[in-house]
């Protein structure tokens, strides 16, 4: 390895990847990692939803049937790590990987040894992590925002290792956001000015400085608890003159910010996708930035929306309920505009298409289901019911997760040179939707009527809606075997695929041949 | 083809952006931390258990040497890269944006503890004092406790006992704020006679810049035991403690480690690397310390002073 030196070349280009499985661990190139961070995100989705499996297989009926209610809380807050910090964040990651040199134009991510860093950090920690369901005392069970003191005085030893595990996976996503800010910044192609980005670029520009502001927030957050847990001091412990809602405080200062980490590149996937198959351009481009921007700042200062029972004073619930319906604001933009972009389109119904209209329908149900959360009297009704995991799994599943589902039909013929399957995958696509509303829209139903969150039994009134629940889930969850065989099949062959698959689709990236070389843009191009 | 070297405008050189080769440093850093923390881990649940005699440090210690070894090897070797030339002006705008956000996160780190600092003092202990919404649980839990600021008298004092005394701010902290300001005026100085190249000027500066840091440090050290033989402040002395520790603990830790680097600086400016005009490991070092400066300045006041 010392013999690192200037092997790289305007002509690197000629050189494929190295041969081997050290390919992989040794690459700085960014389409590399960009595919290891796909495949690790989807590992991560399939243990995560195992473990969704296990929750629904134990609600399928009332009473206990599979699991002792400890188990089934150490599912619960699983299944929300795991998702949330595997399957969903890595996804984005890998494709900011993927197409953000590609469309800026740019020869490899700016810091590109860092780059391979932040993808390695990723599998130890999740061994970190998954391996404490096998510790004494088992995993961590007090739900995956790890209220205090459940996470710290009534916590099990392999806390410890979720707290380390959380500072691994938080170490990798600064350095990604740092590694996105540097590349966009700096290594544009000459004439690729700001308000020429793709969407995709713009939104995850901003998704790294969310990054960059919030990790470190719960990097300091899961300090404090293992303070509190090993040495004792008293954050948390109003016995000292903590408080254990200053734990609440902190975790939602990065929590909120959180969760639009998780859409905003969304965003920017739905707006690549949606002019490509209605053959018109974006509607409304600069407003879209601007409202991406707006939803950025204004997700720094709601955060007590998820607190508005513990006991805040008036003048908190009333300033973060209004903050949080400002919030509706530049959302309605977005949503307007996409629609606007399909009106009188000449629209064909392709997979990533038919993703991404259920994305813009679904996400606007459970944005609704957010604004009627938003208000703080009525949200005393609806705290901690299945009305809440109904609303954040109407904006993650159909919101995040379809949108990455999206890009990648949309750019696989990029990625692999083959065109995917497109009976299967729209056989993919309505077996997810389907599943997804079976699964979630009959929560909101039994949330309203009153049933508790993370809960393994219910009283018998909520058995019908369960037992549909169940069964969307677990259609919801054999699909996605479909969604692998069909990403394998593409990258084993298939229809040939030009440079430019989708004749209404516009970018860089599609200048450039199917499958894209190992190097691409070594030298910059002329943007117009 | 453009070379390095160029001090053009933002594209003139992009054609030689350097994409280095593959790397074995990465995955040993993942191998190094993964072990540090597993062995971390594991010292903490059996301190805590009260356990003996366990393979705990030896874990730790052993992925202390890989982080060690990586950080040589990579620093090392990024060092050697800049010295052959390999980085041009675009390369070194990367390193810039990196560096900058990089302190950005340090700050926002910080900044989740001195928010802590401020709803302890403004708002949660006064309301376990009575105030506001906080009626009840005075009444019921803590009728005795009464709010004041720093918090010697806790609401538990059974299992947190609060500290006897305090730490004076005229006495360590003072002196201490007046090493680490004047540390950052001879690090400035140092720089700029770098950009002078005026070697002989640096090596002077830079020295006496590390004897103030490290000057600061002892003096940091010696508040610590002052605070734990004298004053029975300690990290279980409830909020006032685990604060005041948190904060100038964690600023302490980076204190080091922006000592360290300026000692890497010093080894290298005693080797003759760095240019006049281009000298940026120098620079991000010095953005470190003066960024370690000004969360010093909040500390002593927010922590020491008021």
């Amino acid at each position: 390895m010392t013999a690192v030196t200037d092997t790289t070349h305007h002509d690197d280009h000629r050189h494929g990847p190295a041969k081997g499985l050290m390919r992989w661990v040794l690459t700085t190139n960014h389409k590399d990692i960009g595919s290891m961070y796909l495949w690790f995100s989807f590992a991560m989705f399939l243990t995560g939803g195992a473990m969704a499996m296990i929750i629904r297989a134990e609600l399928f009926q009332p009473g206990l049937q599979i699991v002792e209610p400890a188990f089934f809380n150490q599912m619960t807050t699983m299944h929300g790590l795991i998702m949330v910090f595997g399957a969903v964040m890595p996804a984005f990651v890998g494709l900011a990987n993927w197409m953000i040199p590609m469309m800026i134009g740019a020869p490899d991510m700016a810091l590109p040894r860092m780059n391979n860093w932040s993808f390695w950090i990723l599998p130890f920690a999740a061994v970190m992590l998954v391996s404490t369901l096998f510790m004494e005392g088992g995993g961590p069970n007090f739900g995956w925002t790890f209220y205090a003191p459940l996470s710290t005085d009534f916590a099990p030893p392999s806390t410890t290792f979720f707290i380390f595990a959380i500072h691994m996976l938080g170490i990798s996503s600064i350095m990604g956001a740092i590694n996105i800010i540097a590349t966009i910044l700096n290594l544009r192609a000459p004439g690729m000015t700001m308000m020429k980005m793709p969407l995709f670029v713009w939104t995850w520009l901003i998704t790294a400085y969310l990054l960059i502001a919030v990790m470190p927030v719960l990097a300091g957050a899961v300090t404090m608890m293992l303070m509190d847990i090993h040495f004792g001091t008293s954050f948390f412990n109003a016995g000292g003159g903590g408080d254990p809602v200053l734990f609440q405080h902190i975790f939602w200062f990065f929590g909120h910010p959180e969760v639009y980490i998780m859409i905003l590149p969304s965003f920017g996937i739905v707006s690549a996708i949606l002019p490509a198959f209605a053959r018109k351009p974006l509607f409304g481009y600069t407003s879209m930035v601007y409202a991406v921007a707006s939803i950025a700042f204004l997700s720094f200062i709601v955060w007590a929306h998820h607190m508005f029972t513990v006991g805040i004073p008036l003048v908190g619930e009333l300033f973060f309920m209004y903050a949080t319906m400002l919030i509706a604001v530049p959302t309605g933009v977005k949503v307007f505009n996409w629609v606007s972009t399909m009106f009188r389109g000449s629209m064909t119904f392709e997979t990533p298409m038919l993703f991404s209209i259920a994305f813009v329908v679904l996400f606007t149900i459970g944005g609704f289901s957010g604004l009627m959360l938003s208000i703080a009297p009525a949200d005393f009704q609806y705290h901690d019911t299945y009305f809440v995991v109904a609303h954040f799994h109407y904006v993650l599943v159909p919101g995040a997760i379809f949108a990455i589902f999206a890009a990648t039909y949309y750019w696989l013929p990029k990625w692999t040179g083959h065109m995917y399957d497109e009976t299967l995958a729209k056989t993919h696509f309505w077996m997810s939707f389907i599943g997804m509303n079976l699964t979630f829209f009959p929560m909101h139903f039994i949330g309203l009527a009153g049933m508790p969150r993370r809960i393994p039994d219910y009283a018998l009134q909520f058995a019908d809606f369960n037992m549909i629940a169940s069964i969307g889930g677990f259609m919801f969850g054999v699909t996605q075997f479909l969604f692998l065989f069909i990403v394998i099949k593409c990258i084993k062959g298939g229809e040939k695929a030009e440079a430019k698959p989708w004749d209404g689709a516009d970018g860089l990236e599609w200048s450039l041949p199917s499958p894209a070389p190992y190097h691409t843009f070594t030298t910059p191009p002329d943007v117009k | 083809m453009a070379h390095e070297g160029h001090e053009g405008e933002a594209t003139s050189d992009s054609a030689v952006y350097y994409v280095p080769a593959q790397s074995k440093w990465p995955i040993i850093a993942s191998v190094g931390l993964f072990t540090t923390l597993l062995g971390a881990g594991m010292m903490m649940n059996d301190m805590s258990a009260g356990v003996k005699d366990s393979i705990a440090h030896y874990v730790m210690f052993g992925g202390a040497l890989i982080m060690a070894y990586m950080l040589f090897g990579w620093f090392g070797h990024v060092i050697e890269e800049s010295q052959k030339g390999l980085y041009s002006a675009q390369m070194d705008r990367s390193f810039r944006w990196g560096m900058g956000w990089f302190i950005f996160s340090e700050v926002m780190f910080f900044a989740a503890f001195f928010g802590t600092l401020f709803y302890v003092r403004s708002l949660s202990v006064p309301w376990l004092a009575g105030e506001g919404d906080g009626a009840m649980t005075h009444k019921f839990l803590w009728p005795d406790f009464v709010a004041e600021w720093p918090l010697v008298n806790n609401p538990d004092n059974q299992n947190f006992p609060g500290a006897k005394g305090l730490i004076d701010p005229f006495h360590l902290p003072l002196l201490n704020t007046v090493l680490l300001v004047i540390s950052s005026i001879t690090l400035t100085i140092a720089h700029h006679a770098l950009r002078k190249n005026e070697r002989n000027k640096v090596k002077v500066w830079m020295v006496a810049t590390l004897i103030l840091g490290f000057a600061f440090l002892f003096f940091q050290a010696e508040e610590y035991a002052e605070a734990y033989n004298d004053l029975g402040l300690t990290l279980s002395a409830g909020i006032y403690g685990s604060t005041f520790f948190i904060l100038t603990g964690f600023h302490g830790a980076h204190v080091t480690l922006g000592a360290i680097m300026l000692l890497i600086m010093t080894i290298r400016i005693y080797k003759g690397h760095f240019e006049a005009d281009n000298h940026f490991g120098f620079e991000a070092a010095s953005w470190y310390w003066h960024f370690v400066d000004v969360v010093w300045i909040g500390l002593f006041i927010f922590v020491y002073l008021i």
